[in-house]
C-alpha cells in the first residue's frame, strides 16, 4: 500500500478529465472530415446518376406515346433517341468525379438530352389530341418530376462537393490530406446551369 | 485589448456564419407554426382548425405527415426550389420513412406545389400529385375558392395515402415499432460517459473522507495518490442542453427528393 509514494506523480483528477476530453474531441478535430465528405460526395453524385436513369428510362415510353399522334415530327423524336443513346451508351469512367473531362463530357451528353426533350414537349403542345391523351399527361409529369428531382439532386451534389472541396484545401483538412490522404483529389462540381452556357471555361492553371 | 480581441472574434464568427449559409436566407420560409401556416392570410380560422384536427388525427393513424403552406410570394425562386427547401427545413414526415407531404400555395405566383417526401414517391405519384393539383385545386382557385381547393386537396390527398391501405399500415407499424422500445445503447453510453467524467471527482472526495493524509491537499486511498487541491475550482457549471421547443408541432426529421408536382391556376 505505501508503495513508494514519491515516485508515483499525484493524479490530478483535473489531468485525467483533460486527457479524456482530448480523446473525445480529437476525432471532431477534422481527421475524419474528407473521408466522411468523400462519402458524402459520392452518395450525392450515385442520387444524380439515379434520377438522370430514371429519365432515361421514361423516354421510349414518351416516345411511343408521342409517335402514335405525331409520327411525323420525325427530326424531333430521332432526336431525342439519339440524344439518349449518346447519354445512356457512354461508358462512365470510375475516376469521372475527379477527372474534368470525362465530367465535362457526361454533362455535355446529359444537357444535349434535356434540350431535345425540351423540344420534343414544346412541338407536342401543337397537338390537341395528344395533349389530352391521359398516358401523355402522366408521362408529361412524371418527366417533370424526374426533371425537378435531377435539379434537387444536382443541387445537393454541389453542395456536397463544396465542402469535400473545401476541407481540402482549407486548414486543417489541408494538413490531413498531406498525411493521410493523399490521394484525395478534388472533386468536379456542376455548374449552375450548365444547359446554358455556351462559353468554354478557362482554366487558369491548378496552383501545387 | 482583450475588449477588442473579443470584438473581433464575435465578428469573425459571424462573418464566417454569414459566409456558410448556402445562399438560403432563414427569414425567407416562415416557421413551422403548426400543420397549417398560413402565412399569406388566404384561410379562415375555422376551416384552419378543421384542417389541423384532420391532418393530425391522420397523422396518428398512419405516421405521415402532411402541411399545408400559403405564402405570398417565393420570390426568385421557383416554387419547386422553394417548395424543396421548405420541406426540408421543416423536415416533414417521420426521419426513417421520409413520409412527409406539403401542399404549398403562393397566392401571389398564382402558382401551387404538393412536393412528396422520398417515403411517399412510390404512393403519391408526380403524376397523381399532377391530377389532384389540376383536376380538384386549379378548377376551385378559379373560381376564387382557395378554402374550398385547399380543403378538397387534402381530402384527396389523404384519400391517395389511405388508398393504399396496406403500405398505410406498415408505415404505421414499423413507427410504432421503433419508438417504443429503450434505447439501451444510449443509456450504457451515458453510464459510461457519467462513469469516467464523474469518477475522477468522485474518487478524490472518497479519498479525502477514506485515504491516508499525506500533506495538504494530497491523499492516498487504494495505493492510487490523489491530490485535490487543484481540482476544487475545477467544477463546471451544468450546461444542460435543452430540449427542443415543447409544445406544439414540429417535423419528424424525414426529407424530400423533389417528387410531386406543379401547377398555375
Amino acid at each position: 500500500m505505501t508503495v513508494a509514494t514519491d515516485a508515483l506523480k499525484p493524479v490530478r483528477p483535473g489531468l485525467l478529465i483533460a486527457m479524456f476530453v482530448s480523446l473525445v474531441t480529437l476525432s471532431g478535430c477534422g481527421i475524419n472530415a474528407i473521408p466522411t465528405y468523400e462519402e458524402q460526395a459520392k452518395a450525392a453524385w450515385s442520387q444524380v446518376l439515379n434520377q438522370y436513369q430514371r429519365r432515361a428510362d421514361l423516354i421510349p415510353n414518351l416516345i411511343e406515346t408521342v409517335k402514335g399522334y405525331a409520327a411525323h415530327e420525325k427530326d424531333v423524336l430521332t432526336s431525342v433517341v439519339d440524344a439518349r443513346a449518346k447519354a445512356t451508351s457512354v461508358q462512365i469512367p470510375a475516376d469521372v468525379l475527379t477527372d474534368p473531362k470525362a465530367f465535362e463530357t457526361f454533362q455535355q451528353h446529359q444537357a444535349a438530352l434535356t434540350s431535345a426533350l425540351t423540344r420534343l414537349l414544346a412541338v407536342s403542345e401543337a397537338y390537341p389530341d395528344l395533349k389530352s391523351n391521359q398516358n401523355f399527361l402522366a408521362l408529361q409529369s412524371q418527366l417533370e418530376g424526374t426533371e425537378n428531382r435531377i435539379a434537387v439532386a444536382r443541387r445537393d451534389y454541389i453542395e456536397a462537393v463544396r465542402l469535400y472541396n473545401t476541407e481540402l484545401k482549407t486548414f486543417p483538412g489541408r494538413w490531413w490530406a498531406s498525411w493521410f490522404y493523399t490521394d484525395a483529389k478534388p472533386m468536379q462540381s456542376f455548374t449552375i446551369d450548365a444547359e446554358k452556357r455556351d462559353v468554354p471555361k478557362v482554366d487558369f492553371g491548378k496552383d501545387d | 485589448m482583450y475588449i477588442i480581441s473579443r470584438h473581433l472574434f464575435v465578428v469573425l464568427i459571424l462573418a464566417f456564419s454569414a459566409a456558410a449559409a448556402p445562399g438560403v436566407r432563414a427569414q425567407d420560409i416562415p416557421p413551422l407554426s403548426d400543420r397549417v401556416v398560413d402565412t399569406a392570410g388566404i384561410l379562415p380560422a375555422d376551416v384552419k382548425s378543421r384542417l389541423i384536427v384532420k391532418l393530425a388525427a391522420f397523422e396518428a393513424k398512419s405516421s405521415d405527415q402532411i402541411v399545408v403552406a400559403t405564402i405570398e410570394t417565393t420570390g426568385e425562386w421557383t416554387i419547386e426550389h422553394y417548395a424543396n427547401l421548405m420541406f426540408r427545413r421543416w423536415e416533414l414526415g417521420q426521419a426513417e420513412e421520409n413520409n412527409g407531404v406539403l401542399l404549398l400555395v403562393s397566392v401571389n405566383d398564382r402558382k401551387l406545389r404538393i412536393e412528396v417526401g422520398y417515403g411517399l414517391e412510390g404512393v403519391l405519384t408526380d403524376a397523381l400529385s399532377k391530377l389532384i393539383i389540376n383536376e380538384t385545386i386549379v378548377p376551385e382557385f378559379r373560381a376564387g375558392d382557395f378554402p374550398g381547393g385547399i380543403q378538397k386537396g387534402v381530402n384527396d390527398i389523404i384519400a391517395v395515402l389511405e388508398g393504399d391501405s396496406a403500405g398505410l399500415m406498415d408505415r404505421a407499424e414499423r413507427y410504432k415499432d421503433r419508438r417504443d422500445p429503450t434505447d439501451y445503447f444510449a443509456w450504457g453510453f451515458f453510464a459510461l460517459f457519467f462513469l469516467f467524467f464523474a469518477g475522477t471527482v468522485v474518487f478524490s472526495i472518497l479519498a479525502r473522507i477514506f485515504g491516508k493524509k499525506l500533506g495538504p491537499g494530497r491523499y492516498e486511498w487504494l495505493g492510487v495518490e490523489v491530490s485535490t487541491s487543484g481540482s476544487g475550482s475545477s467544477s463546471s457549471g451544468s450546461s444542460g442542453w435543452s430540449s427542443g421547443s415543447s409544445g406544439g408541432f414540429s417535423g419528424g426529421g424525414g426529407s424530400s427528393g423533389g417528387g410531386g408536382a406543379s401547377g398555375g391556376w
